[in-house]
């Protein structure tokens, strides 16, 4: 065991360092920072054998990991915010063409008002790009999911970027003791890129991101949904690998917490399933049957797994950091639509919290929870409810 | 350093089966430039004339590597695969940008900026037709004073365009660039030595073409390459270098052919009247001073 006291950028930076990316495309935003900084230090003490590039702009991070995945090298890049979104013409470039690109986002608020601090309003914004999409809880999870991306993303049966999301600051800047595992052990877990049939070669060459027209255009795209939903057993598979070689897994698509017997749960995304899982503890210590399911994958969309893990429960809590303006939270809305299929659904409520950076305390969510039981209870609670602010619902 | 003409270019088709216009100087400006960086080259493309006629499913007209970039990307795409191949250990090969006046001036100017501050090992073209031609002839941030386009019209209170084109030659050159030159369908063996020099470049380089668009400018497609001549020879564009810091003009004419027969051939300048050629004569002898004050003449 090689444990460090780091915080959740730097545990990135060591999951990069050991995954080696062929090349480097870094640009700064804050809370992301600390992850392009590192890895320019790994690549000046030789601990990383990359190249770094220092691109002009986000939009050209992601269009330079584009070229370096078209050749068939790996790339890395990282961002946030206004930087994502800055990027968002590439994003679907990459996933239509198929490029197996990881990247970091340090989830946090978009303009305007103008705020550094984490919510998933970014990343939330392009759920649509045909990126995978993983929300990790703590740095651990995000060293660990460095090196698990570039296994699901070069599986020659999905061939798709993957975007691995940390909630700014929260975990972004948070100091945690992490396990970095060592360089024999992640090389036999993930080996050298192999791109079949899909990169530029000079003994092959191809031409790659071509137009089709309304001949040949859906069943582009219809290729690129079978394959990007199908991913989810690749995804399975390879945490379940991960976990024979590492000794921690992180239950594939998402991870159950006391919910066999509960009568409300929580599902939570991100950074502030540690908090709900003590919250989860407090609550049942006093008799109150309360559980979670923490979401980690939003794309694919992981409907059947929440189906099933929800059938016998009476009331159901979404945490959204994210509001899709004119509706409601973006992750209550996909929930919601996985459930019409049940043949009878729980009572379902959209908790809306954490914009900006606004904290959600332990309080906030045993309130959360008490609504939910007596929503379970027959009692009538507002279908979205936002935690922690001066103003409620007009 | 081969002496390349007709006879020393290779017979390999590069640039097969496209779909561009009659008479399309861009197409010619690809073909040769590709005949002379050969096979073994990565080709980025962003959005234009020419990647609309080159990578139409199922028909691929680059018979070497070659990608569709967004369209401010030219620089940083071409940059990356430099890069991943670099990085992958493939030697011998050329990774080359294409990109539209549009796609170099405007939206791919920052990106372009960036692979010359990093001095990739790229090579930049800016294939010049003067306006946004594939998406309907619009004004574009190299298009001439007195151009009229789908959206600079000329009329009674416009002379079609009103600014002049945009100095990329100099703004390239101002990033101290390993090379940079401009050229013109219209003097092919002036095009291939400078294509055969950035080849050579380490470092990123950077060739200007000015590619003549029968279809955007109005004129019959078997006169391209000579109005493309005459785009230099009556001053409105010239041919020039940067190297080691140093400007040098190429070709400096004793006097220039009349700008009227060049833009009286073309529908796009037909409404233009005397004082608006005044203008572009007045801008063109402007820089001349310039050029020939300042650069080397050979």
């Amino acid at each position: 065991m090689n444990n460090k006291f780091i915080n959740g950028d730097d545990a990135v930076a060591e999951g990069v360092r050991l995954a080696r990316p062929h090349v480097i495309s870094a640009y700064p935003i804050t809370p992301q920072t600390i992850t392009v900084e590192r890895l320019s230090e790994f690549v000046e003490d030789k601990s990383l054998d990359s190249i770094y590039m220092h691109v002009e702009s986000e939009h050209s991070a992601l269009a330079c990991a584009i070229g370096v995945s078209s050749v068939g090298a790996r790339a890395f890049t990282a961002t946030s915010s206004q930087g994502l979104l800055y990027m968002a013409e590439n994003l679907p470039y990459a996933s239509g063409a198929r490029l197996p690109i990881v990247m970091m986002n340090a989830n946090r608020a978009l303009a305007t008002p103008w705020n550094i601090y984490g919510d998933q309003m970014d990343s939330m914004f392009l759920l649509n790009s045909g990126w995978i999409q993983v929300y990790v809880e703590d740095a651990q999870e995000a060293l660990d999911m460095m090196i698990q991306a570039y296994r699901i993303a070069e599986d020659k049966n999905v061939m798709t970027p993957m975007m691995v999301n940390l909630d700014g600051f929260v975990l972004t800047h948070t100091y945690e003791l992490v396990d970095i595992p060592s360089q024999e052990l992640v090389d036999s877990f993930l080996p050298p890129i192999t791109m079949p049939n899909n990169s530029m070669s000079i003994e092959n060459p191809k031409s790659l991101c071509i137009s089709a027209g309304n001949d040949f255009n859906m069943e582009f795209k219809i290729k690129q949904e079978n394959d990007m939903k199908n991913s989810i057993s690749t995804i399975e598979q390879i945490d379940k690998e991960f976990e024979k070689v590492f000794g921690r897994g992180y239950n594939g698509m998402l991870e159950e917490y006391m919910t066999k017997d509960a009568d409300a749960i929580l599902i939570t995304t991100g950074s502030i399933t540690g908090t709900t899982r003590i919250v989860v503890d407090n609550m049942r210590k006093i008799g109150k049957k309360v559980g979670l399911i923490k979401l980690r994958y939003l794309r694919p969309f992981p409907d059947e797994y929440i189906r099933k893990a929800v059938e016998n429960i009476k009331s159901v809590g979404i945490i959204d950091k994210n509001i899709s303006f004119g509706y409601e939270g973006t992750i209550f809305t996909n929930v919601n639509s996985a459930l019409v299929h049940l043949e009878k659904t729980p009572n379902m409520h959209n908790f809306i919290g954490g914009l900006g950076g606004r904290d959600i305390t332990k309080q906030n969510l045993e309130d959360a929870f008490n609504s939910l039981l007596l929503s379970a209870n027959g009692e009538k609670q507002d279908r979205i409810m936002y935690m922690n602010v001066r103003c409620q619902n007009d | 350093m081969i002496k390349l003409n007709s006879r020393t270019i290779q017979n390999e088709e590069l640039f097969y089966g496209h779909k561009a216009c009659g008479g399309c100087g861009e197409s010619l400006a690809i073909r040769l430039a590709m005949k002379i960086l050969g096979e073994r080259t990565f080709a980025a493309l962003p959005a234009g004339c020419m990647s609309a006629v080159s990578f139409v499913y199922p028909n691929m007209a680059f018979t070497n590597n070659a990608i569709i970039t967004p369209f401010a990307s030219t620089g940083a795409v071409a940059s990356g695969m430099a890069a991943g191949l670099e990085a992958l250990g493939i030697k011998d090969t050329h990774t080359v940008g294409f990109a539209g006046d549009g796609g170099t001036a405007d939206i791919g100017l920052q990106a372009l900026s960036g692979a010359i501050d990093r001095n990739d090992q790229i090579i930049y073209f800016c294939n010049d037709n003067e306006a946004y031609m594939n998406t309907g002839i619009q004004k574009s941030g190299l298009t001439p004073y007195g151009t009229k386009t789908t959206t600079s019209p000329a009329g009674k209170n416009l002379p079609g365009s009103v600014t002049m084109k945009k100095n990329m030659f100099e703004i390239v050159a101002a990033h101290d660039i390993a090379y940079a030159a401009t050229a013109s369908v219209g003097y092919l063996e002036d095009f291939m030595r400078k294509v055969q020099k950035a080849k050579d470049t380490k470092g990123t380089s950077y060739i200007h073409i000015l590619a003549p668009c029968p279809t955007g400018w109005g004129y019959p497609t078997e006169i391209t390459v000579s109005l493309a001549k005459a785009a230099v020879d009556t001053g409105l564009w010239y041919l020039a270098e940067y190297e080691n810091g140093e400007f040098t003009l190429n070709r400096n004419p004793k006097e220039f052919v009349p700008v009227e027969d060049y833009l009286m051939k073309q529908s796009r300048f037909k409404h233009l009247k005397e004082n608006d050629i005044e203008v572009i004569k007045a801008h063109r002898d402007k820089k001349w001073n310039m050029m020939r004050r300042k650069w080397n003449t050979k």
